[in-house]
């Protein structure tokens, strides 16, 4: 089992797919290096982080991509979502258990501290610790020694000398170096645990960006990030520095690079649906991205369990006319849904066994239905989707439940409640009436992390209790698997599974829109839906 | 006068008390755990939550958050956000922008909205009154979040007289079109207010005497009319800086302002109840400052009122 | 002297309030009420019958609404014709949902004038008795009902909207009102206690005071038609301010849900089609804007015909 191997084959894969879905992603590579002011700094859009920036507490979207700026792991992910070395020279393993990473020498921190193994253990088990109540501890749990009830160290990880640290799983996973690009697994200097929450505020890192001295953090306003002169890796910024805006509606971040207060926005908003490719058009992007959209009908409900609650769920999904919804309200920017992972992930197919439930059948659909019906009938009951309202869902949700309306002629409707926290509540203690929004975010580009999180019996955000040995066994093969393609015909036989359950109706892949203003150029999204900053050119 | 104002002040402190608990108890009240909504669809570890509710004291009772709430105040701490920034900062960094934008704001809606509404008043029925009322009612018929694209769009993207949005410096000049869309709906009831007020009082006795004296149609107008006419204006407008303030949520979230409305907004969804109960406390001793010195007001504007010494 | 609220009669200078021919109380002789009086002068004006039949037909469109149209305006929503222009059948055109725009501000009359007239209601009733004795009477009384006040008007409307909203299986017009006037009353309230302050210390008050007319009988009788004026003018904007709150209320997905039809719901939508589809913004704000006016122009007679000033012109 070699790293390199599964960069190939995830260069190959995905590169493929995204041009083929996007037809936009941009081939700008040569371009990159001629033109732009070296000093000049681009603008872009943000949110506030949730919590000070330390990378093990940091799984949000607007705290993450300024943790990925100023810090740099072992590995990165370029815009396909391969993986590059950074800080490790190899990640080398021949059990897919026991592992050995070997550091490139000459890394240090912006306050002159050598990146060293320790940098990364000793980050490592803060994450890990449990009264550490850091957000993200959950990523080391696959490491020897972790405990999620008490503080324990990971016994798994053994400094070998400066450059060279060892790591212990208590399970083989043949695709574990994949997350190691992910925020959680950042190193981080001495001076971090002096006081923690202090070097939040300030943090010191090792990336191609560090803060543009104290107070560049400028809460609920912005962040102002300058390049790190000390940084040899592979993002290599060719401009001065970011300033990352934090907005609270993505309408206003839209407006402002209409009126040229901002450079590079990587969220369009649901106003602009219509109008940003006619208005911005090659300074605008429209391509796949590894954010999954569904939703998931609960196993307690009447008329959701058994054979019956099997056809009920079948029969929804074939009448919601995907291409209809994605085409009219998101005007093209989601992409339905083939499978349960997304376009940008190693492993996306729009050819399994089964997915043509994904596909809109109206007349199997009733036919379906009515099946159910012989079984239990259906009644007057409603058919309800619940979702939280401060979270842009309503105009899907409707079409949805129109589209269900129009197709099966029963009464149904959107159930929103007022904040997440309410949804949630009733999600996680099984009182929903209905059917749930669901949706899901890649943290690193692998199937794996599209399914385990969500369909393992008694994963953490598998809310809705879904249970499948053949699935479970599938997923466990397919992370012990040898080779990459193994794995990969592992989980996609696991997809298999759910497509016949569907303990989540997948709706669509949510594309990264994004648009910038006429100073800068060279830019390209990745697959996480955040723009390669250290690309871009301004001037 | 001045034990008038005292006593007034003094009832902040049961003010201030029924309050901060009422807020706390909606707040609490509010559905849903805040810390473990705060992961969205990815729950950490299973301890991780209890370990922050408990920094929180969320695992406390109601009564018992409250007082340590209440105690921490008076030693001058408001708590912490749940992204660990202390409130106090946050307030200083929220309160001054939104005062600035509603003093603005209610200078617009008070000094258009009483000449719109006095020359309406004196003309009622012409047709400067009847394109008053057209104006008003499109003002109040359209809400903020929609009239707040659109000058965004106009007079932002398309003309470029504006910037689209607030930077942090936050000049005058930049909110000169936020602070236009925030009085837009208080201008409308000003008009009608003055209007109303304005026509009552030109067949009042005094104007009728004062124009009998002989008095300028100017003087009259100004000095007996418009003055007897400003009670109920300047009652409104002491209400309105309070709604300008905490109800800007909208406009500050088109203009990119971090402000009241906007922070009280997030803090509410989150469930954040130290931030919402210590920016409303602040809030509701605005509001009873704003209606003393409405009160005292009074007293110049109508001879009649009169408060004891 | 200082009576019980701390306030002191004040007698003018006699340029500034002249003695003029007030009020003659006759108490032998039954005294016509305010609210006839009122009904006299306004039956004679024909703004009063334009405005009556305007609100008339909202009535019937609010209680009737398949009289107006045959179109059912939920269950047919077709993407195809999301957008859409006007075609026959369907005068204003299609949702970004594919529904019919004119069934839709037809359906949602209901819901959005019950919002209106409730909050409306509840909000003047409030207003004006707690004003009135606030302002009146005076002293602790006074002290209380603003300070509570104050503090109603504080709390933000979306927390109550929230707290309401989850405590209820669903938000109805009903449950909408009733937020929106809890935390909407003191502004009335001010107002009116304002108003009363004022018409407490006039003539002809302490005239009826002299003639030993009862203190609570001047208040009913005197003093609230003669400081009501401004309360009528806020109360009638105010429908219209609530209907829009609704919508707002909407906006930040916390009003009526989507399967209640109103105008608020509609205009909230709007938003994302407001450069591309301005006709789904449009009508229910037209029709928003003919119920405001034809409460404003009731309310403008109503209140015209309540002032004693007024109507001694005529």
């Amino acid at each position: 089992m070699k790293r390199s191997r599964m960069g190939l084959s995830a260069l190959a894969l995905i590169s493929v797919s995204a041009l083929a879905l996007s037809g936009c992603a941009t081939s700008n590579d040569e371009e990159a290096t001629s033109a732009g002011d070296a000093s000049a700094v681009v603008s872009t859009n943000g949110s506030e982080p949730q919590n000070p920036l330390i990378p093990t507490n940091t799984t949000e979207t607007g705290g993450g991509k300024i943790a990925t700026s100023i810090f740099a792991g072992l590995v990165s992910y370029n815009a396909d979502g391969e993986i590059e070395n950074e800080v490790a020279k190899s990640i080398e393993s021949d059990d897919a258990t026991n592992w050995t990473v070997t550091l490139e020498e000459g890394w240090t921190f912006t306050n002159d501290e050598p990146v060293t193994a320790s940098s990364f253990v000793d980050a490592w088990n803060y994450g890990a610790l449990f009264s550490n109540a850091q957000s993200a501890s959950y990523f080391f749990d696959d490491i020897v020694g972790f405990d999620y009830e008490v503080d324990s160290e990971l016994t798994g990880l053994k400094v070998v000398d400066d450059t060279t640290f060892t790591v212990e799983l208590a399970s083989p996973e043949a695709d574990w170096p994949l997350r190691l690009g992910y925020t959680a697994f950042m190193p981080l200097p001495s001076a971090a645990y002096d006081d923690m929450a202090a070097f939040g505020e300030n943090p010191i890192g090792n990336g191609p960006y560090m803060l543009d001295g104290e107070g560049a953090w400028v809460h609920e306003e912005k962040i102002s990030l300058v390049t790190n002169p000390g940084y040899e890796g592979v993002r290599k910024p060719v401009n001065g520095g970011l300033e990352i805006k934090f907005y609270s509606t993505q309408d206003a971040a839209y407006a402002d690079v209409q009126g040229g207060n901002l450079d590079v926005l990587d969220a369009v908003p649901d106003s602009a649906f219509e109008t940003y490719e006619a208005e911005f058009g090659e300074r605008s992007v429209n391509q796949a991205a590894a954010i999954f959209q569904g939703f998931n009908m609960p196993y307690y409900l009447e008329h959701w369990s058994g054979e019956e609650g099997k056809l009920r769920r079948a029969a929804i999904s074939m009448s919601i006319n995907r291409e209809e919804i994605t085409d009219v309200i998101f005007q093209g920017t989601r992409t339905p849904a083939t499978d349960f992972t997304s376009p940008v992930i190693d492993g996306y197919s729009d050819q399994l066994e089964g997915a043509e439930v994904l596909e809109y059948n109206p007349e199997e659909a009733v036919k379906l239905w009515a099946k159910a019906d012989a079984i239990a009938p259906f009644g007057d009951s409603t058919f309800d989707i619940a979702y939280n309202s401060d979270g842009g869902h309503q105009a899907w949700v409707d079409a949805v439940i129109n589209s269900v309306v129009n197709t099966l002629g029963i009464s149904a409707t959107g159930k929103p409640y007022p904040t997440f926290a309410a949804a949630l509540e009733d999600r996680s203690n099984d009182a929903l009436t209905g059917g749930t929004r669901a949706g899901w975010q890649g943290d690193y580009p692998s199937m794996y992390n599209f399914l385990a999180p969500l369909y393992q019996t008694g994963a953490g955000s598998n809310y809705e209790d879904y249970s499948s040995e053949e699935f479970d066994g599938l997923l466990k093969e397919g992370a012990a698997a040898e080779t990459v393609e193994d794995a990969t015909a592992k989980y996609q036989a696991a997809q298999e599974v759910l497509l016949k359950d569907l303990p989540s109706i997948p709706l669509w892949y949510s594309n990264v829109n994004g648009v910038w203003a006429d100073t800068v150029s060279d830019v390209v999204f990745g697959w996480d839906s955040v723009p390669l900053y250290y690309q871009i050119t301004k001037g | 006068m001045l034990w008038y104002t005292g006593r007034r002040v003094l009832q902040m402190i049961p003010v201030f008390f029924g309050a901060t608990f009422l807020i706390y108890f909606m707040v609490f009240s509010l559905p849903g755990d805040p810390i473990a909504a705060l992961y969205g669809d990815r729950p950490p570890a299973p301890g991780v939550i209890e370990q922050i509710r408990a920094q929180y004291n969320l695992d406390k009772p109601l009564l018992q958050q409250y007082l340590i709430y209440i105690g921490n105040f008076f030693q001058g701490d408001l708590g912490t956000t749940y992204s660990g920034r202390p409130v106090s900062d946050v307030m200083a960094g929220a309160f001054p922008i939104t005062f600035r934008l509603a003093m603005l704001a209610l200078v617009f809606e008070a000094f258009a909205g009483i000449l719109v509404g006095l020359v309406a008043g004196l003309r009622k029925g012409k047709w400067f009154d009847a394109s008053a009322l057209v104006v008003s009612l499109l003002l109040i018929s359209v809400p903020t979040f929609v009239l707040g694209f659109l000058f965004r769009l106009i007079f932002g993207v398309q003309l470029g007289w504006f910037r689209t949005t607030v930077s942090s410096e936050a000049p005058w000049g930049e909110l000169i079109l936020p602070a236009l869309v925030l009085a837009s709906v208080s201008f409308a009831y000003i008009v009608r207010l003055t209007r109303a007020s304005v026509a009552d009082n030109l067949n009042a006795d005094f104007v009728r005497t004062a124009t009998a004296k002989g008095l300028s149609r100017r003087r009259v107008v100004t000095v007996h009319v418009l003055r007897n006419s400003l009670v109920p204006v300047v009652t409104f407008l002491g209400v309105d800086l309070g709604s300008l303030m905490v109800g800007a949520i909208i406009t500050e979230g088109i203009f990119n302002i971090n402000g009241v409305g906007g922070t009280v907004y997030k803090a509410i969804v989150l469930g954040e109840s130290t931030t919402v109960v210590s920016f409303i406390a602040v809030m509701v001793v605005i509001f009873v400052l704003a209606n003393l010195l409405v009160d005292l007001l009074y007293a110049a504007l109508d001879p009649r009122i009169r408060y004891a010494k | 002297m200082p009576n019980k609220s701390g306030q002191a009669h004040f007698v003018a200078e006699l340029e500034d309030t002249p003695v003029a021919p007030i009020d003659r109380l006759d108490e032998s002789q039954k005294a016509r009420s305010t609210w006839a009086d009122a009904w006299d002068s306004m039956r004679r004006r024909p703004m009063f019958w334009i405005s009556s039949v305007l609100i008339l037909i909202i009535a019937l469109v609010a209680l009737f609404p398949g009289l107006f149209t045959s179109v059912s305006p939920n269950l047919d929503c077709q993407l195809a014709n999301s957008n859409g222009g006007p075609e026959a059948g369907h005068p204003f055109g299609f949702t970004r949902q594919g529904c019919d725009v004119y069934a839709r501000t037809i359906f949602g009359t209901r819901a959005s004038v019950t919002v209106g007239l409730l909050a409306t209601g509840l909000v003047t009733l409030m207003g004006v008795i707690l004003g009135s004795l606030a302002g009146y009477y005076g002293g602790w009384l006074d002290a209380i009902v603003s300070r509570v006040g104050d503090i109603f008007f504080a709390i933000p409307t979306i927390l109550g909207a929230i707290v309401l909203m989850s405590v209820l299986p669903a938000a109805t017009p009903t449950s909408v009102a009733f937020v929106l006037s809890i935390f909407a009353w003191p502004q009335i309230a001010r107002i009116m206690r304002g108003a009363v302050l004022s018409a407490t210390n006039s003539d002809y008050v302490m005239a009826s005071t002299a003639l030993g007319v009862s203190k609570f009988r001047i208040l009913l009788r005197h003093v609230i038609p003669n400081s009501i004026a401004p309360v009528i003018v806020i109360a009638t904007v105010s429908l219209g301010t609530f209907i829009v709150a609704e919508s707002t209320l909407s906006f930040l997905g916390i009003g009526l849900p989507t399967s209640v039809m109103s105008w608020g719901n509609d205009i909230s939508q709007a938003q994302t089609s407001l450069v591309t589809n301005p006709q789904v913004l449009l009508y229910p704000a037209a029709a928003l804007s003919i119920t405001v006016l034809a409460f404003l122009m009731l309310g403008d007679i109503l209140r015209d015909a309540l002032d004693p000033k007024a109507r001694a012109l005529r």
